[in-house]
């Protein structure tokens, strides 16, 4: 135990990583998804094909081999940036096709009614949207927004192959420095659940709060 | 309440639903102050007239025209035209999220631009027009029927309509509540709202309507007064209907 006690202090820089990897490509993922979401509703068929073009090109490629793209391939077009903000962004693309489609299974939960209630008052498309139909939607977007937050940061540890200092490869560096694997992997197991567990958690408190009468 | 151009025209306006053809020819006018209640047997496409006039249902071919202008294809312009004019559906289609004072000043606030305080003011105006001044700050589903549909019909009459659409606004009601509706729908009439109503009501169509258009199968098969309709149709369709109807 005493190996993990003694590397305390590199554990913290890499959860300190991890959560500010997490968080930022999380905001990233829902700001893009939610842009996904409504070109995917969208009335316009080519915003509906841009949207569906890109859910199925990101979803279906392994994560890992977007950011070999993004941070090996990319350079060579003029596309340079450092290993954590190209993690963000890798991270942030990714999840937001999966993001865009759960925005868009929670408006399709949202009675056809409401949406064209609020366009017979007047309300163009995007009041429509973000007036009626995403605040009913967002409700039941919640449990599965959570899910793809803990796949999230389960994710964050490909950054580790493009040398960013998080959980993961702070880990590999200090089995490297210590030849500790059992050890050292239990402890970044166990603080990948430190982060994990407490989001699952909150995620339901959100949940009950965010219930409503229908 | 000017003669002139009429606030409605619908001409040679088609409309099909994959094979199905749910609206065949139809012509139609409406005058301003004018109540007309577009009766028919289910599936005879006359819901589908009714959204067709503020474009909830796209035609595929003819036109229509409100206040002489042809209706727009999508977008701001579109937007417009359906802020005057009110549409009251059957499953009152109330915004679920909101409460009822929210529901009716969503659209001054948001398409008219009116200030929050005034738009409040104006809705609780409206509500206490409807009966439900007490249930301001409930949600939707708090209410009963009949006080959601009155609750929507204030929130279509609060951007002051040029024109009310009725889409079988008492179809999902229970009897009682029918009555509690119908009072607000004949007081507007009464007042000289212009109103298309689809609706199974007799009682009312004999009472405040103009005209009755009867259609079936996508048509529009004959369009008189009311005391003329029901005491003569011209039609063995209509006779046939409302022998049916008005047996028991």
């Amino acid at each position: 135990m005493e190996v993990l006690l003694d590397n305390l202090d590199s554990f913290a820089i890499g959860i300190r990583n991890t959560v500010a990897l997490s968080l930022a490509s999380f905001a990233g993922a829902l700001a893009i998804g939610m842009i996904i979401a409504t070109f995917r509703v969208s009335p316009v068929p080519p915003l509906r094909a841009a949207g569906a073009t890109y859910v199925e090109t990101i979803r279906n490629i392994p994560p890992l081999v977007l950011i070999f793209v993004f941070f090996f391939g990319f350079p060579t077009i003029g596309i340079i940036y450092s290993p954590f903000v190209s993690a963000i962004i890798v991270l942030a693309v990714y999840t937001a096709a999966f993001v865009g489609e759960a925005i868009r299974a929670g408006v399709n939960t949202v009675a056809r009614g409401q949406a064209e209630a609020a366009r017979a008052l007047g309300l163009t498309f995007p009041q429509t949207l973000g007036l009626v139909v995403m605040p009913q939607a967002l409700r039941s977007v919640v449990p599965p927004l959570g899910n793809l937050f803990i796949a999230l940061v389960k994710n964050t540890s490909l950054a580790s192959t493009i040398s960013v200092f998080e959980l993961t490869f702070v880990s590999k560096r200090l089995i490297t420095d210590t030849a500790q694997g059992l050890l050292i992997f239990f402890g970044t197991a166990i603080a990948y659940l430190l982060l994990t567990l407490p989001a699952g958690w909150a995620v339901g408190r959100i949940e009950k709060k965010a219930a409503f009468q229908r | 309440m000017t003669a002139g151009v009429p606030l409605v025209v619908m001409e040679d306006v088609n409309k099909s639903f994959g094979d199905l053809q749910a609206l065949k020819d139809i012509n139609l006018s409406v005058d301003k102050g004018e109540v007309v209640v577009v009766i028919g047997p289910s599936g005879s496409g006359k819901s589908t007239l009714c959204r067709t006039i503020n474009r909830l249902e796209p035609i595929d071919s003819g036109r229509i025209l409100i206040d002489g202008e042809p209706l727009p294809l999508e977008g701001r312009a579109l937007a417009r035209v359906r802020a005057d004019v009110g549409m009251v559906f059957q499953s009152f289609n109330l915004f679920a999220h909101k409460s009822i004072l929210k529901n009716v000043t969503m659209g001054l606030i948001k398409v008219r631009g009116m200030s929050r305080a005034e738009a409040e003011d104006k809705a609780m105006e409206l509500l206490k027009r409807v009966g439900i001044a007490d249930k301001a700050h409930r949600h939707p589903a708090e209410l009963s029927g009949g006080q959601q549909q009155r609750a929507a019909i204030a929130r279509a009459l609060a951007m002051n309509p040029k024109l009310m659409l009725f889409d079988e606004p008492t179809s999902a009601l229970d009897p009682e509540m029918i009555k509690e509706v119908l009072d607000v729908m004949v007081e507007l009439a009464a007042e000289g709202t212009t109103m298309i109503v689809v609706s199974h009501e007799m009682g009312f169509a004999r009472s405040a309507a103009q005209r009755v258009a009867f259609m079936d199968g996508g048509r529009i098969l004959e369009v008189s007064p009311p005391e003329q309709f029901f005491a003569a149709p011209q039609t063995e369709r209509a006779r046939d209907f409302l022998s049916k109807i008005l047996a028991h």
